[in-house]
């Protein structure tokens, strides 16, 4: 009996040796934990878009799949934890928890707020991945050296919408924003990219949501929108609560951009080259959906993680960060240039994608906008501009 | 007396479709094949061949082209004369790039979507295996001797060494980010792997399996990050070798034995794949943004002419 027993176990080491050959060391197991919150169904402009529970975590799922495909090669085994706090809970408990588990590298997608809190908890113990905000501040003044950011910050997104504005010279903007504190940020972050191009902001005006959108935009946005010629109509409105209504009923025809019409996003449905073909099919297999830019963020997560322990057989958060801060990281993201993290404030570089709801237009740096080292860090704060200690 | 008449206009017949070369190119976007009389340098026609055709090869006897069309999930046989499909051969899913064993009985297909390498008995028309290896396989070719498959795995970085009798992988060697094209030495030494994303090229030890060699690119004025390497291909010599720079518009001369990059040839724009003239005369490029194909002279080194095809010229075949 007992040898019929060993024979499968002897078959399967036999079967690493031999296919781990020239790679493999030990076999090594990788942990990473993902922790979010549940949320609130938001308000709605249209019913057309289903709510989606489960952004971020499907990319991440993605990701460990791909970290396991490579890892068998490698004997090198991915885990996630994945820690889902209900609406109501406490979410520094459950990262407390996890922490205590010894699990040293985070994927944390949760807003700015609750991610200053889990870096304060973390007191450098594991390495953070936000998957989730696009704070300037975190990039600029209040760096929190434990967090890599994977998303493009606002400043990132702006940045990459005047590019392509300069070069289409629409150099006359109109602003409209809603009242929520995330859409002030990123008139702020657009106000800093028109002032970086030497574009004029020639209207400015917000958006107060005193009527429903729905019944009234046929008559409202034509009045909303008179006010003196303009080239191009930037809108900032990040929860979508009334951005869509303004194509085609302005009062003067002109090109929306900003977070409706064409926006600035890490990743859209309608992104195809450099091989992006292959893991959107491979995203919509596996999450039976469209991916969102929160899912390719988490994807990159679990990649960055799987690039440096393929390569150096290293899984501490110490050195993990350490490479991935160095010269020597590069990741294919789908994005046709290697991807990498701006040391001065973990900020991954990436190309942005400038999408119409159907067509990819372009994705900046463009050509023509020069950097001494990389011509990806146009977009968004470069080192001489970062404030942080 | 009649006899020799006959075997002259034969001979004439043959003299003058042997000279005059034939290019296959495979046109992505316009689910077609264009066919190029290169030294008319002439577009001769265009053949609609089926959905999302990408990976192009002839048999090893010049009879058979095989086409993949990704989107139909399938490799077609089509008779290299009169352009009539023979059959469609189960690839497996989203079929881009295969290889073709030299006695022409094999042909191994790379199965992005699926993480897999599908092996087809050519005379039987039969897959016989699949084999898994890392994230979404790509550059795939067969060694002179037909002893390795090589496949190399666009996210896993890796190129898979396949055993091809056994079909089992028996070697991994980590390669820079997204490897694409691979080609082996004609003397069987030497792999030469590009990474698309980290801009190089290496050249792998067959005996070793390890990298012994990395070539870098540089072209006056155009940006590093504009340098992505996509195909590759030795001369039979190994005097020079040339890789096709992508978005950088270039073809790379580089000289085989002291592996220094001698020129950069301006060709159309995102140039993808590379094919030589049956005596290594010419090489020819596909120039996917430009919708043309481009000829180099490689006596001279010297771009002759460029012919436009059609939308997204991807890979070229060439006829004898």
């Amino acid at each position: 009996m007992m040898p019929v027993r060993l024979f499968p176990v002897v078959i399967f080491f036999l079967s690493l040796a031999c296919s781990s050959k020239l790679l493999a060391g030990e076999a090594q197991e990788i942990k990473i934990a993902y922790i979010t919150q549940e949320k609130q169904v938001p308000a709605a402009l249209s019913n057309l878009e289903p709510f989606i529970t489960d952004k971020g975590l499907q990319g991440a799922l993605l990701g460990l799949k791909d970290n396991n495909t490579t890892g068998q090669f490698t004997a090198q085994h991915y885990l996630l934890e994945q820690v889902i706090v209900p609406i109501g809970g406490d979410v520094n408990a459950a990262f407390t928890e996890i922490l205590k588990q010894g699990v040293q590298l985070i994927i944390v997608n949760l807003p700015a707020e609750q991610l200053v809190q889990l870096h304060q908890l973390n007191n450098m113990q594991a390495l953070l991945f936000d998957v989730a905000t696009r704070t300037d501040a975190f990039r600029q003044k209040q760096c929190l050296d434990d967090v890599l950011h994977i998303l493009p910050s606002r400043a990132m997104r702006a940045d990459a919408l005047a590019q392509y504005m300069l070069k289409k010279r629409w150099k006359r903007w109109f602003l409209v924003s809603g009242n929520t504190p995330e859409d002030a940020l990123y008139i702020d972050a657009l106000k800093r990219s028109a002032k970086r191009f030497g574009m004029k902001v020639v209207a400015e005006k917000q958006w107060l949501h005193s009527y429903d959108a729905r019944r009234t935009a046929q008559a409202d946005i034509p009045v909303f929108t008179q006010v003196d010629d303009y080239d191009v109509l930037v809108v900032a409105d990040e929860q979508g609560l009334f951005g869509e209504y303004i194509s085609y009923r302005s009062w003067i025809p002109r090109p929306v951009i900003g977070t409706q019409g064409l926006i600035a996003t890490a990743w859209h449905r309608t992104h195809e080259q450099w091989g992006a073909v292959q893991i959107q099919n491979r995203f919509k297999a596996l999450a039976k959906r469209q991916m969102q830019e929160q899912d390719y963020a988490a994807y990159l997560a679990v990649r960055a993680i799987g690039e440096v322990v393929t390569r150096t057989r290293k899984v501490d958060a110490a050195s993990i960060k350490a490479y991935l801060l160095s010269d020597r990281f590069k990741l294919q993201g789908y994005k046709g240039r290697p991807l990498s993290f701006r040391s001065w404030n973990g900020q991954l570089r990436q190309p942005v994608l400038l999408a119409a709801p159907s067509s990819l237009v372009i994705a900046p740096p463009l050509d023509g906008f020069l950097h001494p080292k990389n011509e990806l860090d146009t977009l968004g704060y470069d080192q001489p501009e970062i404030q942080c200690q | 007396m009649k006899t020799k008449v006959l075997l002259s206009a034969v001979c004439l017949l043959f003299s003058v479709t042997s000279t005059a070369e034939t290019v296959f190119v495979s046109l992505e976007k316009d689910n077609a094949i264009a066919i190029v009389d290169p030294i008319a340098g002439k577009l001769v026609k265009t053949v609609n061949i089926g959905q999302r055709p990408r990976g192009i090869q002839l048999s090893p006897d010049a009879q058979t082209l095989y086409i993949a069309t990704s989107d139909d999930d399938t490799v077609l046989e089509v008779d290299a004369n009169t352009l009539a499909v023979k059959s469609r051969l189960p690839s497996g899913e989203d079929p881009e790039t295969f290889a073709i064993n030299s006695l022409g009985t094999r042909m191994y297909v790379s199965n992005e979507d699926d993480n897999q390498v599908t092996v087809i008995d050519l005379p039987t028309r039969q897959a016989i295996h699949t084999i898994g290896v890392g994230v979404e396989p790509e550059g795939i070719a067969v060694s002179p001797d037909g002893l390795w498959i090589v496949s190399a795995s666009e996210t896993t970085n890796m190129v898979h060494w396949i055993d091809a009798k056994t079909h089992e992988i028996k070697a991994n060697t980590l390669v820079d980010p997204r490897p694409r094209a691979l080609s082996f030495t004609a003397d069987g030494q030497q792999l030469w792997v590009t990474s698309e994303i980290d801009g190089t090229l290496m050249i792998i030890d067959v005996a070793t399996k390890e990298i012994s060699q990395r070539v870098h690119f540089a072209v006056p004025g155009v940006g590093k990050e504009k340098i992505q390497p996509v195909g590759v291909v030795v001369d039979k010599k190994r005097q020079w070798a040339y890789v096709a720079l992508g978005p950088a518009n270039r073809v790379a001369v580089i000289n085989a034995q002291s592996y220094a990059v001698e020129k950069y040839l301006l060709v159309g724009a995102r140039v993808w794949n590379l094919a030589f003239s049956p005596e290594q005369q010419r090489l020819y490029t596909t120039n996917g943004v430009s919708h043309d194909i481009s000829i180099i002279d490689l006596a001279e080194h010297k771009v002759t002419k460029s012919i436009a095809v059609g939308r997204y010229p991807w890979g070229l075949a060439v006829k004898p």
